[in-house]
């Protein structure tokens, strides 16, 4: 089974591999069945994990006191459970254009209930405390605790920091000193991006050399050790 | 010459791509690996950890981050086992589960770290942010069983965990923005204490929380499974793998110069 495994999976790989030459039934063909395998796994994925648990399991302990045969235990306190689920049927509203306004009460509560949660989070996380992380080292170059390096990095954050901002600071007519400044942020924006696309192709070598290393070793030197044992 | 370098066959390049990474794996090359301060920070971390704590690692990374999240893992859980750090393993993308169960299975076995008492496995919950905001009030209120189907409640290293007030750390491996989303539920809202290994594409987005402390180490990519490797002395895929990288990103530069010589005397001709 491993044996079949490997060679599948080499396969595929190159059958992927032969877009680069140019598109052709093979890699159509992976292409198809990679998608497929997956929209299949993920649906598996989400009634085992999703639909089941938390719309299934409960439904059916709601509305089973009012089965006919099964003796009462819980009573209508349990049909509360039925608001969430009937909530959620909403979306489905959006299959029919007569019926697309009902899509609106379940986004408005998740809406509601995400907005709730997150933006209390999200203002101390990504504004206060990024905020805190620029302009505390400056306390620390006053308490006479930073090393000379620490003090060119500090200093160098905050003009990336304030330029940048300006650049996206649209109330004002980027002329003059503003425009210098704005001018500045695009060159900090430009490191960023730099360094984002340097390290995203060290990601995606990764990914190349991984497939590389399992062609090589993994199937091709089980050819070679299968044809050891022959000769 | 010059219009022949600008108009060069892309098949061309995608060769000498291939070549770069087919000849230095089979040359095998050790290129020296130096140790950088997000990857020391995490090990000192976790070294300082006394034994008998737990951690949380969050396997966040389907088969596409498996080549840079899985040496990085493969690393951190061996440091762990090794020091007898107890780990919980948990998952909110959906395609991770069976290879974090792999993961954690295999290094249990190289390291001797038992079932259920060394470490456990809870498997994959949807929800994303709201299972992060479960698991700060009651962990076994969000996973009822472990990933093979045993309640918590009878899993020995669960015994006295309630919630993230007994975990020292939780490491997010990840090729998403999960990372984000455990500072904002877990640490802001919760105190835990948070590190991450992510794949090459998100490493930048991750440096300003690093210089904040709302993440106590960073594992960047494929050079990061590499510096941990190395910290451990347990060379794996990582090292051989970033020696390989070393040499594409010289064919890659190299190209990048040579395309913006052509360019610029082309410009100039023009001129």
């Amino acid at each position: 089974m491993e044996i079949f495994g490997i060679w599948l999976a080499a396969f595929l790989t190159l059958c992927i591999y032969s877009f680069l030459y140019r598109d052709n039934p093979f890699y159509r063909f992976a292409e198809y069945l990679f998608i497929g395998i997956s929209v299949g796994y993920y649906i598996v994925i989400y009634i085992h994990q999703g639909f089941i648990p938390f719309a299934w399991e409960p439904f059916w302990a709601a509305v089973k006191p009012f089965w006919p045969g099964i003796p009462r235990e819980a009573g209508w306190i349990g049909l509360i459970k039925l608001i969430p689920i009937a909530l959620g049927l909403l979306f489905f509203g959006g299959l029919s254009p007569r019926h697309t306004w009902l899509i609106r009460y379940p986004s408005a509560v998740l809406v509601g209930f995400g907005s709730g949660i997150s933006i209390p989070l999200m203002l101390r996380t990504f504004i206060f405390e990024q905020t805190r992380g620029t302009v505390e080292p400056f306390a620390a170059i006053n308490a006479g605790t930073l090393s000379p390096w620490g003090i060119l990095e500090a200093i160098l954050m905050l003009i990336g920091v304030a330029c940048t901002l300006t650049y996206f600071f649209f109330s004002v007519e980027h002329r003059g000193p503003v425009k210098w400044l704005s001018k500045v942020g695009i060159a900090f924006l430009m490191i960023g991006f730099g360094a984002a696309f340097g390290n995203t192709v060290m990601g995606r070598v990764a990914l190349l050399i991984q497939r590389i290393d399992f062609l090589l070793n993994d199937w091709i030197g089980m050819i070679m050790d299968w044809l050891g044992s022959i000769f | 010459m010059l219009d022949k370098l600008m108009n060069i066959d892309r098949r061309i390049v995608f060769i000498l791509v291939a070549l770069a990474v087919i000849i230095p794996t089979k040359l095998s090359v050790n290129l020296p690996i130096s140790v950088s301060e997000p990857t020391q920070q995490l090990y000192d971390y976790i070294d300082n950890l006394e034994a008998d704590s737990t951690i949380m690692i969050a396997f966040n990374y389907g088969p596409a981050g498996l080549p840079e999240l899985h040496p990085m893992g493969r690393a951190v859980l061996k440091q762990c086992f090794d020091k007898d750090v107890r780990v919980i393993g948990v998952t909110l993308a959906p395609d991770a589960p069976t290879l974090a169960n792999t993961l954690m299975e295999e290094i249990a076995q190289e390291s001797g770290a038992m079932a259920g008492e060394d470490y456990v496995f809870l498997g994959y919950r949807p929800g994303g942010a709201l299972v992060m905001l479960g698991m700060g009030t009651s962990i076994a209120g969000v996973f009822e069983n472990d990933y093979n189907g045993t309640a918590l409640a009878e899993i020995p290293i669960m015994e006295n965990i309630t919630n993230y007030d007994q975990i020292s750390l939780l490491v997010d491996f990840a090729s998403g923005s999960t990372t984000e989303q455990w500072i904002n539920y877990a640490n802001t809202q919760y105190n835990l204490q948070i590190a991450s290994g992510v794949t090459g594409v998100i490493i930048a987005q991750m440096y300003p929380f690093l210089q904040t402390g709302q993440l106590v180490g960073l594992i960047a990519g494929i050079s990061g499974a590499a510096e941990y490797e190395r910290l451990i002395d347990a060379p794996a895929k990582g090292m051989k793998w970033i020696n390989i990288e070393s040499f594409v990103h010289l064919l890659i530069v190299g190209l990048v110069i040579l395309g913006n010589i052509a360019f610029f005397i082309r410009n100039r001709q023009e001129e």
